[in-house]
């Protein structure tokens, strides 16, 4: 894998190298005043090009792209950055990393950053801005592309200390139950509409001798954080939205009793001895269990229910059909309190740029247009927060769905806590923390041990 | 390749000549310009560093001055506890068990007719990386609930449930996981255990074992008072090198469990104070702590590797 895409890597500064050569070498024609390349330019002026009016001067320039997206997601990423290149003559030079955390401020402190990151936590982006001072503000014409296009909260999630540095990119939904159509109504199941509904289903599987829910929380050294999930979604539902801002703000403290409550609300279904691990083993089974595996019991009958993100679909393997009359569909998570409303939970990536140069923040400005969200939802597996992507531009049931519930605006949408909070909380001790309460310790140990982690 | 060689040679050649022109002290000039490249690379590499390391060690996170704080809180917090704790008992058990596989295996097919099949069994694991043992040792232990339609993949859980047992998850429990890993390491490093003492053991003088058999020593009594005596030098050698190959064990945790159930250790924690929650002052003070534990090691190790060439 890592193998895989590090020889991406190099193809990709190869084909750059490649290209930046066929330029010189156009612009070398252009001196003799050579017809063709003059023709290549009349089409970057003409038709298809037109979103590309704005963006002048760019021909000859590379601007470089760091993310974590690595293969096979990053195929059609690149292939959404075609258009732009072809219009405008400049070139993306694109790596992916399944270590960008890591690498990303090394790149920093070692001097040479990357033109832009694909940044997908906010706490991460706040750390690089106040401890490294490396980001830079976003270019007017972009802030206002996102003004114009998407909910004002994705101004907040990209905005450190009243200055705005990161454009949304994609974006996903969490509050997904996975479940199999096909079984459900076999054993006559209903899928359940409120809380209450979701609690005595599972009791009617257990009943019938089943084990409704399966859950894995592995993933590598980032293990745990399928779990902070489940207390986000649960907490959105009991606490409501504002007092979920507050947490995350540590306005309120971790350990706070409303925070209690919604660790101990996810235990009466993923401590439940009866209720997971379907297929899998037993309560402790699901810190062992990598996520990608978490719900795949549900293809062999040994689970009914997983709770998983938009991403899940990719899992499921191939020949396995994800449709509402398909082998696998998703349902929405029920709400807990009706006075919450019907809370979403998701997660989102944010463009942000670590060089001054004017081709840089071109392509950033870019990357916020409706222009780029559209082409890049019609590459697939992709799902955008753009109000403007119509919802049949996007591939799949399950990303039409999330771009539905998204562009809602009776929707309370809450973004994933764990990657606002500030890394030491939000990726190692609450993770840390989801790990070991999983394995059997007590909320109050769990939560006031996060508390204590918080810088 | 062969401009390559050229070059050097040509290098060698001008340094050479150069130094050979200085008059006075013509031998002291030549070994410096040799020496030099490697002066200078050793201080870019692992001099300033080091030193930096340690400065920064004396820093939070924000750049402000905060003194011991950061080791006081490796000292005193649980999580940091219980990775010095892990550290400790890897540092400890690791090189024991290594040896004393190493050396009873080795004395056991000295000059028996399988020698050369038996230590290449042993000696086999040493060719694979830790992160390759880590994964084969990954499926050893894997759990799968013992259920209907469930079948075992993991080595050791298929044979706990045709003994009857319930298959269990062995890399959950704290402190025996911790264990469980060793056992990895200890399956790579016994090889290499093996093949040093082998060789010292057959470097024994054959007229000190025939007088001891003429004097009636044989088996255990042989192994005690003749065998480990003479190979003392090697013994030690052997010892220190795996306990410093062991404070750097960084790949079977990360490999295995991630740090998670309690398994970090020093060597890994560092990494994660470093890297994922970007903590410089925390993961310097912790390389610096590995720093003065391996110096003692290493110093010991260096003594005693002289005294067996002097002698």
């Amino acid at each position: 894998m890592a193998m895989s895409s590090a020889r991406k890597g190099w193809a990709a500064v190869g084909l750059a190298a490649s290209v930046s050569l066929v330029l010189a070498a156009c612009g070398g024609d252009d001196d003799g005043g050579d017809d063709t390349a003059g023709g290549g330019e009349t089409s970057g002026g003409g038709g298809d090009c037109a979103f590309a009016e704005d963006f002048t001067d760019l021909d000859g320039t590379t601007v470089t792209v760091y993310s974590t997206i690595v293969a096979p997601e990053d195929a059609p990423l690149e292939a959404s950055f075609d258009a732009f290149e072809e219009c405008t003559g400049m070139t993306v030079v694109y790596e992916g990393s399944d270590e960008f955390e890591a690498q990303l401020p090394v790149r920093i402190q070692g001097g040479s950053p990357p033109d832009l990151a694909i940044i997908p936590q906010p706490g991460l982006l706040a750390t690089l801005v106040r401890d490294y001072d490396a980001v830079i503000p976003v270019p007017d014409e972009a802030r206002a592309n996102v003004e114009a296009s998407f909910d004002p909260a994705w101004i907040d999630y990209g905005t450190v200390d009243g200055e705005y540095y990161g454009t949304p990119f994609g974006a996903n939904v969490k509050s997904f139950v996975w479940y199999s159509p096909s079984a459900f109504a076999d054993a006559g199941y209903e899928i359940p509409e409120t809380w209450g509904d979701l609690i005595a289903l599972s009791d009617q599987i257990v009943a019938d001798g089943g084990i409704p829910w399966c859950a894995g929380f592995g993933s590598g050294d980032a293990t745990g954080w399928p779990g902070t999930d489940w207390v986000e979604e649960v907490m959105l539902r009991t606490a409501g939205i504002d007092a979920y801002r507050q947490w995350y703000q540590h306005e309120i403290p971790f350990n706070d009793p409303q925070v209690v409550e919604a660790f101990d609300t996810v235990g009466e279904i993923l401590k439940n001895d009866q209720y997971v691990n379907g297929g899998l083993g037993d309560v402790s089974s699901i810190a062992t269990t990598r996520f990608e595996d978490g719900g795949l019991p549900i293809l062999q009958g040994n689970c009914w229910m997983h709770r998983q993100a938009s991403f899940y679909q990719a899992n499921w393997g191939e020949g396995v059909e994800v449709a509402e009359d398909g082998d696998v569909y998703a349902f929405y998570l029920p709400g807990i309190d009706p006075e919450q409303g019907n809370p979403v939970l998701g997660g989102g990536e944010f463009v942000a740029a670590f060089t001054e140069r004017p081709e840089v923040q071109a392509f950033q400005t870019y990357l916020s247009t409706d222009h780029w969200h559209a082409e890049r939802a019609s590459k697939g597996n992709f799902v955008s927060a753009n109000r403007t992507v119509p919802v049949d531009a996007y591939d799949s049931p399950v990303n039409q769905l999330s771009a539905e519930i998204i562009a809602d605006p009776e929707a309370v949408f809450g973004f994933d806590a764990s990657d606002l909070m500030p890394a030491e909380v939000g990726t190692v001790a609450f993770w840390t923390g989801m790990v070991n309460w999983i394995t059997g310790a007590s909320t109050q140990e769990t939560v006031d041990a996060i508390e204590n982690a918080w810088p | 390749m062969v401009l390559a060689i050229a070059l050097f040679g040509a290098l060698m050649g001008l340094i050479l000549l150069l130094t050979g022109r200085v008059r006075k002290r013509a031998d002291l000039w030549q070994s410096l310009a040799f020496v030099l490249p490697a002066l200078l690379l050793l201080s870019v590499g692992l001099i300033y560093p080091a030193i930096r390391t340690t400065y920064q060690s004396f820093f939070d996170r924000a750049g402000e001055f905060v003194g011991g704080d950061n080791y006081q809180f490796v000292f005193t917090n649980d999580a940091m506890i219980t990775v010095l704790r892990n550290t400790a008992i890897w540092v400890f058990l690791t090189p024991l068990l290594s040896t004393f596989i190493g050396l009873v295996y080795a004395v056991l097919v000295d000059r028996s007719r399988v020698e050369a099949a038996a230590k290449a069994v042993i000696f086999l694991p040493m060719a694979i990386s830790l992160v390759g043992a880590s994964i084969i040792w990954k499926f050893v232990y894997e759990y799968r609930p013992d259920q209907q339609g469930i079948e075992q993949i993991g080595l050791l859980n298929q044979v706990l449930v045709w003994l009857g047992a319930e298959p269990r998850q062995f890399l959950i429990g704290e402190p025996w996981n911790t264990l469980f890993l060793i056992v990895i390491m200890v399956w790579v490093q016994a090889g290499f255990a093996m093949t040093v003492l082998s060789a010292a053991i057959k470097a024994i003088p054959s007229d000190i074992t025939e007088a001891a058999q003429l004097d009636g020593l044989t088996g255990v009594r042989m192994f005690r008072y003749i065998t480990v005596p003479s190979i003392r030098p090697a013994l030690v050698v052997v010892l220190t090198t795996i306990a410093i190959g062991t404070l750097k064990v960084f790949d079977i945790v990360r490999t295995m469990t991630g740090g998670q159930f309690g398994t970090s250790v020093i060597s890994y924690e560092f990494y994660t104070q470093g890297f994922r929650t970007l903590n410089t002052g925390v993961a310097s003070s912790m390389a610096v702590i590995l720093f003065v534990l391996v110096v003692p090691i290493v110093v010991y190790n260096v003594r005693q590797m002289r005294k067996a060439e002097y002698r």
